[in-house]
């Protein structure tokens, strides 16, 4: 263990290495691919239900009997908030493994 | 005063004393007192940042809302919880990664330099003062509702009560306080909407035909378009709430509280879980209040609709309970400013006393010396103020608040953790930008220029009441034009690449502790 610290010290990293390593672009390619598409997809679907509710009304209209779909999209929103915080919290163990492994490889 | 009422009080400001004592016993070093450290579990932590988050103002505000406009009182919260995703998304891990007690940390890690931590010091003092007045202030007219004591009284005793908390306990305290809040809050609302709906044989056609009978609105309560007229007003607040959680030095304060990014998010999904469940609730309480007490008598007692959760709980289940709500109104006040009264504390504290004053160069016991001192001057300066700002408007410095936390501190993290092009000279444009546009431009809207009961007594020259929507493309701008026309001050390739491996994977900042 001891040794191990030794070493570590001992090696200056070079981060631009790391940075233009195939495994470390694919790293932070995957994790954009990821995120930048859902911020954008929940953004604008957040969006929608106060534009719509000012600009329209179409949304005022029944959906389930007297239920209309301004409150279905509403619901819509929790909905859409967990599942999507779920789905990253799914998503991110994966990324903090791929991670583990590029500390492990290259930084160590 | 009711004894019920008394004796609930004296049982929570007993209790949560006893956990203070015991909290400042494991208070001894800079870790410890600012991030408890960073000992919580995500599940601890995400119920602490919903006692951060749930404001007095959510809990009687919104439900106040909901009975008094229906539909668009629940639109209101929806922004809220949605703010979260962004939290998640885009700030959360990087800020854990690279930041150890305060947003300076974060930002000086890749700017390091004693003027981007002043600056950032500052404007975490700026955003909790802003927020911290308004609930102090909003706390002396409920107690004195609630409670039958006068203002002066009501904030004194809030006031002292957050300042005891945060210098004996420091994170220790304010995160058990929060913890607490959250449970008492939780359970309160959970069981007032369950004795709203056996009120109704658990029937919730009947429930809604009630509610109908007893708005003014008739219909059209279910229906939007009864608090927002101006659609581009609405917009704008929506936007500001949305992005502004992830500039809250309070909220993201608690992303340091925790071991790791597992950790992390586990804080963050328990805490959308929370918050969602909680403005579900509120939405079943709203319409309660509307089907039970009806709106006349609701804005006999209280035309603002506050007193909407109260009430409520006056008429389904009597004094007692009643006096229990007041008592989750109480704690749920606290545990808002001992939050924000510590993120005002470590800015203070560890920025600018230790980094810049003592240049990194003191002992332990003379930082949490510093940082108790600190909490007791913020403690006693902001009571002094909600005690003189009596007559301010609430609203206004809440919604004030999210704009500048969305047009500073936001624009600055996601540019300094995304874009490489980004200098120091760019941070500091775009946080001094996004905080003078949102000062300028509410000082030039209808808040303070208003013909009616402004400041001003002229027409608004803006006529937004919320500008988030030309205030926040600011920050970005002026961060963008700072980076753009700014030399680059050597700032080296191999600096951003080193930092950009740390914020994306955790490299140097996991392991440690």
């Amino acid at each position: 263990m001891a040794q191990e610290q030794l070493q570590k010290e001992k090696r200056v990293i070079d981060y631009e290495k790391v940075q233009s390593s195939p495994q470390f672009k694919q790293f932070l390619q995957r994790k954009r691919k990821f995120i930048i598409p859902m911020v954008i997809f929940f953004m604008i679907f957040y969006f929608l239900l106060p534009i719509f509710t000012s600009y329209t009304t179409f949304l005022n209209t029944s959906a389930i009997g007297d239920i209309s779909w301004t409150w279905i999209f509403a619901f819509a929103q929790f909905i859409m908030v967990w599942t999507l915080s779920s789905i990253y919290v799914r998503k991110a163990a994966s990324f903090d493994k791929e991670a583990d492994e590029i500390i492990r490889d290259q930084l160590k | 005063m009711n004894p019920t009422y008394f004796l609930l009080l004296i049982y929570i400001i007993v209790c949560t004393l006893i956990i203070t004592y015991w909290a400042a016993k494991h208070s001894g070093t800079t870790k410890q007192y600012y991030i408890a450290s960073g000992t919580l579990t995500g599940y601890q932590n995400g119920m602490a940042i919903s006692g951060d988050f749930i404001s007095a103002a959510s809990f009687l505000g919104v439900v106040g809302m909901i009975a008094l406009r229906g539909y668009d009182g629940f639109l209101y919260s929806i922004g809220f919880l949605v703010s979260y995703n962004v939290v998640l998304f885009l700030v959360s891990e990087p800020v854990h990664r690279l930041g150890k007690f305060s947003l300076g940390d974060v930002v000086c890690s890749r700017f390091p330099g004693q003027k981007m931590r002043l600056i950032m010091a500052i404007c975490t003092f700026i955003i909790s003062l802003l927020y911290m007045i308004p609930q102090l202030v909003a706390s002396g007219f409920l107690l004195r509702l609630l409670l039958d004591l006068n203002y002066s009284v009501s904030v004194l005793l809030i006031g002292t009560i957050m300042t005891i908390y945060v210098v004996v306990g420091g994170m220790i305290a304010t995160s058990w306080v929060q913890i607490i809040k959250t449970v008492l809050l939780m359970s309160g609302t959970f069981l007032l909407t369950l004795i709203v709906l056996s009120n109704f044989n658990w029937d919730l056609t009947l429930f809604l035909n009630k509610v109908e009978e007893g708005t003014p609105l008739g219909e059209q309560f279910f229906l939007p378009g009864h608090l927002f007229n101006i659609p581009i007003e609405f917009l704008s607040l929506q936007l500001s709430l949305v992005l502004g959680t992830a500039g809250l030095p309070h909220i993201l304060m608690r992303l340091f509280t925790v071991r790791n990014t597992y950790e992390v998010r586990k804080s963050l999904i328990s805490a959308t879980w929370i918050i969602g469940l909680f403005y579900f609730m509120t939405l079943i309480l709203g319409f309660g209040t509307v089907a039970l007490l009806g709106y006349e008598a609701l804005i006999a007692k209280d035309p603002t609709g506050n007193l909407a959760a109260p009430l409520l709980a006056k008429v389904v289940g009597g004094d007692f309970l009643l006096a229990f709500v007041s008592a989750v109104a109480f704690t749920t006040i606290v545990a808002v400013v001992s939050g924000l009264a510590i993120s005002a504390t470590i800015a203070f504290s560890h920025d600018i006393f230790f980094h810049i004053l003592k240049k990194g160069k003191t002992t332990e016991r003379e930082q949490v010396r510093s940082a108790r001192i600190t909490a007791f001057i913020i403690g006693l300066l902001s009571t002094l103020f909600a005690l003189r700002l009596e007559s301010i408007n609430v609203t206004s410095l809440v919604s004030m608040t999210f704009t500048v936390a969305a047009s500073s501190v936001f624009p600055v993290l996601v540019l300094t953790i995304y874009w490489k092009r980004f200098t120091s000279v760019g941070a500091i444009t775009a946080i001094v930008s996004g905080i003078l546009a949102s000062f300028i431009f509410v000082v030039l809207g209808p808040y303070v220029m208003n013909p009616s009961d402004g400041l001003f007594k002229t027409e608004a020259i803006f006529s937004l009441y919320n500008p988030g929507i030309v205030t926040i493309p600011i920050g970005f701008l002026g961060g963008i034009l700072g980076s753009l026309l700014s030399k680059r001050i050597k700032q080296k390739e191999t600096d951003f690449n080193s930092f950009y491996i740390k914020a994306q994977s955790g490299y140097s900042s996991r392991g440690e502790s």
